[in-house]
């Protein structure tokens, strides 16, 4: 009871997400809030730092190296900055900013990889996350071995993950290479079963991290179709990216990032707006996104 | 204030699938959580260690093969240094008793082994996945179990050459194999941890556990050891008692003295909570230093 309430609150001071006309047919797609039901995610005061080593690889004989010259490979990083903010259920959020202001990290934090070092996330739903580098994969087993750790990691069922393994393979268009050990496969075969895996899981919220590039126009086409089906099934969608283009086509809101502050939330085309006179480049830099 | 409580009752409970990401307390996860997932995601780890091992082919006919000759192959090298440097009346005793002694030897020398490779190994599943990180050493000490399995039947045909105690206690010798195996599981949770902030950790790895299969009951008995160093300094050496334990019981017939089984009840635990405790408190760090 008391923490509904709270969740109301919280969904009471989100700024109304103002509907983009070009993007009526999704906005009718969309799932909305019930009354009463609190933010799907919610990040309260959330500040993330850690430490790390600027080491390429740290080893024991560097540190002993080191230690014998008094000095010290740690660099502590501040990466998130009391960050808060609600996202209410059919939400597309788009992040957007500049190298190192966050983006990733506070994805990371979302989908409990990395916990904040201050402050509370709270995620209501089964959380699917797609994230730079190509999801938890071994090279040296096959796309069906991976799909299957992957999935039993994220704590679903052995037979619900093999059931939807044919899907995913599918969807990707890897065919027989599904059973080969992932080494064989092309760049594109790797990202397009990253991106497959992720949004045949069922989420509730998908994370998304810099990955819609994956494969060929054609397969663009298909995963941009995708997103929208997704749109009406999951509860928010965060899109993590550099290209403006997909920030404006797919998401309904958007926040901005720097230097792990949050610096604006609004719709993505004022967001982006902003973000670009503040970088002070304009819009041709980014003539050349992609999707 | 009725209303909204009609209203509560004909929602669903919102907090039913609420998942909230706090700051460790101490540094440490909260336990309840964390254990819930980890016996949850039990499969995860079997499936992890299953497909390792097809990874390194030991399923096929050679690989198992391999398994069993390694082991024994090093025992009878082991045996004929012994025998060079020291005489024995009852050669075929001592050869079973190096072969008993260096095939557990191995499962754990492997479940640290590969274990200390586990999160670093573990690269993309560890960066995009929230999950209890201590699957992944825990499926390694799976992996080492399951390629220690084969080499039981050879160990049960050397004793049945040698003249062996054949008796009831010996299934006593289970006990010893679960406690060196909690023992073996903290080693690796250990080894894995610090294998992610010193990545030669692995390298001098071979080394430490070659001098620890020396200083243990292994290439000598328990009493051949007793002979040269006091027992109270032998307990120190975890492997003393857990692998001393688990000779005497098999292939000496002895039942071990009470200080022999406390001694390798509290090294297992010590190692097992001690190992998981160091590796829960920096869990949160791997995916920062990878």
């Amino acid at each position: 009871m008391s923490v509904s309430d709270a969740g109301g609150a919280h969904a009471t001071t989100t700024p109304v997400i103002q509907p983009v006309p070009e993007m009526g047919a999704r906005s009718t797609n969309k799932q909305t809030p019930l009354p009463g039901e609190p933010p799907t995610v919610s990040v309260q005061d959330v500040s993330i730092t850690y430490r790390t080593t600027f080491e390429k690889v740290p080893t024991f004989k560097n540190a002993i190296v080191r230690f014998g010259r008094g000095e010290r490979a740690i660099r502590e990083v501040h990466a998130v900055d009391k960050v808060s903010f609600d996202v209410p259920r059919g939400t597309a959020l788009g992040i957007i900013g500049a190298n190192g202001a966050g983006k990733s990290t506070l994805i990371r934090a979302i989908a409990g990889v990395l916990p904040p070092t201050t402050g509370r996330i709270e995620v209501r739903g089964k959380i699917s996350s797609l994230l730079a580098l190509g999801v938890g994969f071994n090279a040296q087993l096959s796309g069906r071995e991976n799909v299957m750790l992957g999935g039993l990691a994220a704590g679903l069922q052995r037979k619900a993950v093999e059931q939807r393994a044919e899907e995913i393979a599918a969807f990707a268009e890897i065919g027989d290479f599904m059973d080969l050990p992932m080494r064989t496969y092309s760049s594109g075969m790797y990202a397009r079963l990253a991106f497959s895996v992720s949004v045949h899981m069922d989420p509730d919220i998908l994370l998304i991290d810099e990955a819609l590039s994956a494969g060929d126009a054609s397969f663009k086409v298909k995963s941009a179709a995708k997103m929208e089906e997704l749109m009406s099934s999951a509860r928010a969608i965060f899109l993590v990216s550099h290209s403006m283009t997909s920030v404006q086509q797919m998401c309904t809101d958007a926040i901005w990032m720097h230097k792990g502050k949050l610096m604006m939330r609004d719709t993505p085309d004022r967001c982006i707006e902003a973000y670009t006179k503040f970088l002070n480049v304009g819009e041709e830099a980014f003539a050349f996104d992609d999707l | 204030m009725a209303a909204r409580n009609t209203a509560q009752d004909a929602v669903p409970d919102w907090d039913a699938e609420l998942q909230v990401y706090e700051p460790h307390r101490a540094g440490l996860p909260a336990f309840g959580p964390y254990f819930r997932a980890l016996w949850g995601r039990r499969a995860f780890a079997a499936e992890f260690s299953r497909a390792g091992i097809k990874a390194a082919h030991s399923r096929t006919a050679f690989g198992q093969i391999w398994l069993i000759l390694n082991p024994l192959l090093l025992a009878l090298v082991y045996f004929f240094v012994v025998s060079v440097f020291q005489k024995s009346d009852d050669p075929v005793g001592r050869l079973v008793h190096i072969v008993c002694g260096i095939f557990i030897f191995y499962f754990f020398s492997g479940s640290v082994a590969t274990g200390a490779g586990s999160v670093t190994g573990g690269g993309q599943l560890i960066m995009n996945m929230a999950f209890p990180r201590l699957l992944m050493p825990i499926a390694m000490v799976r992996t080492a179990f399951v390629r220690f399995l084969p080499t039981v039947p050879v160990l049960i045909l050397f004793m049945l050459f040698g003249d062996a105690h054949w008796s009831f206690s010996m299934l006593l010798a289970l006990v010893f194999l679960v406690l060196l195996t909690m023992f073996g599981a903290g080693m690796a949770t250990f080894m894995a941890t610090l294998q992610v902030y010193f990545r030669d950790t692995s390298s001098f790895l071979p080394y430490f556990l070659r001098i620890w299969l020396y200083v243990s009951p292994i290439l000598f008995t328990t009493e051949q050891l007793e002979a040269a160093v006091p027992r109270r300094f032998l307990l120190f050496n975890p492997l003393f008692s857990l692998i001393g334990g688990w000779n005497q019981v098999l292939q000496e017939g002895i039942v071990p003295a009470w200080d022999m089984w406390l001694a390798a009840a509290v090294w297992a635990v010590i190692a097992l909570v001690g190992g998981s405790l160091f590796f829960m408190s920096r869990e949160r760090d791997f995916v920062v230093r990878l």
